[in-house]
């Protein structure tokens, strides 16, 4: 390392574990919807509850998310075999998994609404579309990062050797995958078992 | 410095004066940013002092009506955020800043950017919160807002969800920027069992605050959907629970106390040393406690909710809990203790305001404790008592701290000192007006008077009346005293006496630097071989264990004499941080009015200022990292 980029104390680059310390704290973001969720899960005033998800529609937009973690890995590794066109073939390919993603989310929420599941139905509606909604939120902001790197990466931004710059991207992307398995499992399939 | 600067100029926005008005809202150098706090805090400081010396106003007698119980809601529930979250969190951001990168042997943070950023938010933050008065009303359901009363519509609530939220958004990432500086950006040999107390206290408070923030954000989003979306997360017509909000609240809102008394602790720690010329007493276990306090305090928050229902087990399990915590406080106590004890005591200002910080944090502690025994507790809930109880650690304790800080560090900040002797009016007024004030509280908690209520009522008696009466008077002689406090300060920046590099025989290695210290803090980064290694490196100690001075110029690194002037790499001032936060405004008016048009034009704002911000490089004429040929071929 020059001058310009200092070794660190602790040999991890600094932006790196600035994203590993910000991730920590997601955690515990999500954590307090999760609980919230669990909480309120048969509080459904009345209106629909559980028993309104599609397993298969979300199962399929789940797979989608979790493919995206793949194409992210090879967007990185293409990255820091110096391949910058497959890098942001790979980038380009993961943004459009969460769009697909995202897209099934819009979907899956108008269907619910015209069901009669809306924010202000109940506890159990307002924490579902809380917790989902939020973890949408971090899908959409990954998507604007994905989209950023890759045209930063075509303006000569981001160049070759800095793969730093994608492996950022991809912590926080592998993160919000992490967090829909555990979304996914403990709001539809869990629940499920019970029905 | 930064000669990289000279390469070809495209035109940038991008301000190079060192002087003027752009060049502090474009500055990234830590000890600016620290500056820009410490002044917006003193006038926060000011404004919530008149909130509530109008509360005391009110107060002085049974049954005034100086307020309206409206305007008094909303007294002291400004009175309250103001003084956690606009004074004591950035006061202690305010040292944070200046002093981190300094103690530690580093040029800047790890993110200088991010830095200024956490400071727009803030002052943002304030601005926004303080703006509600002009809108409708500023918050009136105390800095707590428990739903379901605060999702009500005349409770002007939303300001207060969307208004700490955006200060929530700033602690978090100075806390992710603190914990990555000290983690990466010491300087050689500066282990973590070298670091100084307050250091550590920092990187505590840094991780409270990475684990805590993130809970209250849930918690006011979803008081703020309740509030303006009708979402239904506390309202219990349609099932839910408004001890959900307790328990969310008071999950941030435990750890936020201890994050607001760490800091002052570690400033206490390093002071004591110096004014004691003897090294901190119990290093270790003052570390250690610390990092305890950190974890139990994430584990005692029930404790606030003694009176709710939660049932005989939490209770039982929070109280022994509550209990436990006070051991690492005390271990802290008993070493402070230590530290004075037989050393060569010097009674400057800065060393009393520590010392009073001791003695007053250790009534608050203790009638902490007494908080914790639960059928007391349901006797002192919601009375005057716990509101002693909570100035005792948070003014005795934090500010007594943190305005030892300030009498310690000005010399550092301004290469003047402070006047000793309006120092001491101030300590002396500053002591016996705070006693006054919030001593009687005690009594008149425990004799039944109410907290939050607008008017004293008159069947509480006259020695309730009395007690009421001593603190208001106590709130004007704090008032004298704050205004000598402020007077010292303006007087000495201008016309204080020289103090050279190192007026107090300091032992941490800030003192090393030039005073003021330069922009790029060292010339050549010191090696650092001890705990209190600027001490080291001026005495020796001789057989008996007495200092004996090392001569001038004995000991310095070796490279200190190369020309290491040119090559020192700091990252250049930008506007984008406050152009990318300015657009919180928007988004929040936008929350709080339910305008999807200003929230839109907030969210795209901050989007193209992120673009910005990222596009722009850290320094001119780099761009971060060139690009490595060689790195290609893995």
């Amino acid at each position: 390392m020059t001058a310009v980029a200092p070794s660190t104390s602790m040999g991890l680059d600094s932006r790196k574990l600035g994203m590993w310390t910000f991730l920590a704290s997601e955690f515990l973001f999500f954590g307090a919807f999760v609980s919230a969720y669990l909480l309120y899960i048969d509080e459904t005033n009345g209106g629909p509850g559980i028993e309104i998800f599609d397993i298969p529609f979300t199962s399929v937009s789940s797979f989608v998310l979790l493919m995206s973690s793949l194409t992210m890995v090879l967007a990185h590794n293409s990255h820091v075999r110096g391949d910058l066109r497959r890098m942001r073939l790979w980038t380009l390919a993961t943004a459009g998994q969460g769009m697909v993603f995202l897209g099934g989310q819009v979907y899956e929420f108008t269907v619910f609404y015209r069901e009669g599941l809306d924010l202000t139905q109940s506890p159990f509606a307002s924490s579902f579309f809380f917790l989902t909604g939020f973890h949408g939120a971090h899908v959409a902001i990954g998507v604007l990062l994905l989209l950023g790197l890759y045209s930063l990466s075509l303006t000569g931004k981001v160049k070759v050797g800095q793969d730093v710059k994608t492996e950022m991207v991809g912590l926080y992307w592998h993160f919000v995958d992490i967090i829909w398995v555990i979304i996914f499992t403990v709001v539809y399939l869990i629940p499920e078992l019970r029905v | 410095m930064a000669s990289t600067t000279a390469a070809a100029e495209t035109p940038r926005l991008r301000p190079s004066k060192p002087t003027g008005f752009l060049s502090w809202v474009a500055t990234t150098d830590h000890k600016r940013i620290g500056i820009l706090y410490f002044w917006t805090v003193l006038a926060f400081f000011f404004i919530g002092g008149v909130e509530s010396s109008l509360i005391r106003a009110q107060l002085a007698q049974a049954e005034l009506s100086v307020l309206t119980p409206e305007i008094y809601n909303q007294m002291f529930t400004m009175h309250g955020i103001t003084m956690v979250f606009l004074v004591v969190m950035p006061f202690a951001a305010a040292f944070f800043n200046y002093l981190l990168p300094l103690m530690i042997g580093a040029r800047d943070v790890a993110f200088p950017r991010l830095n200024a950023f956490s400071y727009w938010f803030y002052l943002f933050g304030g601005i926004f919160l303080y703006s509600s008065f002009f809108l409708g009303g500023a918050p009136n359901g105390s800095w707590v807002g428990y739903a379901p009363l605060s999702t009500n519509a005349v409770s002007n609530m939303a300001f207060y969800a969307v208004g700490i939220q955006i200060l929530g958004v700033s602690s978090l990432a100075s806390a992710i920027n603190f914990i990555v500086t000290i983690i990466n950006m010491r300087a050689p040999g500066m282990t973590f069992m070298r670091m100084p107390m307050f250091v550590w206290m920092t990187l505590t408070t840094s991780f409270l605050l990475l684990f805590a923030v993130p809970i209250i954000a849930v918690a006011l989003f979803m008081l703020q959907f309740d509030a303006v979306f009708n979402a239904q997360f506390f309202q219990p017509a349609s099932g839910g629970d408004p001890i959900l909000y307790q328990h969310l609240f008071w999950l941030f809102g435990h750890p936020e106390v201890y994050i607001m008394i760490l800091p002052a602790m570690g400033i206490v720690s390093e002071v004591m040393p110096t004014f004691s010329r003897k090294p901190l007493f119990g290093y270790a276990a003052m570390a250690f406690a610390g990092a305890a306090i950190g974890f139990i305090g994430f584990g005692v928050w029930a404790h606030h909710m003694f009176t709710s229902a939660i049932g005989p087990v939490p209770r039982s399990a929070f109280a022994v809990a509550t209990m436990f915590i006070a051991v690492p406080t005390g271990i802290k106590i008993f070493n402070w203790v230590f530290t004075m004890w037989g050393g060569r005591i010097r009674f400057t200002t800065a060393m009393l305001f520590s010392v009073g910080f001791v003695s007053m944090f250790t009534i608050g502690g203790l009638s902490g404790v007494m908080h914790a025994i639960v059928p007391h507790n349901a006797q002192q809930h919601d009375t005057y008592f716990v509101v002693a109880h909570f100035h005792y650690v948070l003014f005795g304790g934090a500010l007594f701290g943190l305005i030892s800080g300030v009498y310690y560090w000005f010399p550092k900040v301004t290469g003047r000192l402070m006047n000793e002797r309006l120092g001491k009016v101030h300590f002396w007024t500053w002591l016996f007006g705070f006693n006054l004030t919030f001593g009687p509280m005690h009594m008149s908690g425990l004799l039944g008077q109410p907290r939050r209520t607008a008017v004293l009522p008159g069947e509480l008696g006259a020695t309730v009346e009395l007690y009421n009466l001593l603190s208001s008077l106590g709130v004007v002689v704090l008032a004298i005293s704050a205004s000598i406090f402020l007077y010292n300060l303006i007087r000495s920046i201008r016309s204080g006496e020289a103090s050279g590099d190192d007026p107090w025989d300091a032992r941490t290695i800030e003192w090393m630097t030039a005073t003021p210290p330069k922009h790029h803090n060292f010339d050549v980064i010191p090696v650092v071989t001890s705990r209190d290694e600027f001490w080291h490196r001026k005495y020796a100690e001789s057989e008996e264990g007495i200092p004996v001075a090392v001569p001038v110029g004995a000991s310095v690194d070796e490279e200190s004499d190369a020309g290491h002037d040119e090559h020192i790499h700091m990252p250049d001032p930008s506007l984008w941080p406050a152009i990318h936060t300015l657009g919180v405004l928007p988004l929040g008016y936008g929350l709080v009015y339910a305008n999807w048009l200003l929230v839109g034009i907030g969210a795209v704002w901050m989007v193209a200022g992120m673009f910005g911000w990222i596009i722009e490089p850290l320094a001119e004429g780099d761009d971060d990292e060139p690009a490595v040929a060689g790195a290609a071929a893995h």
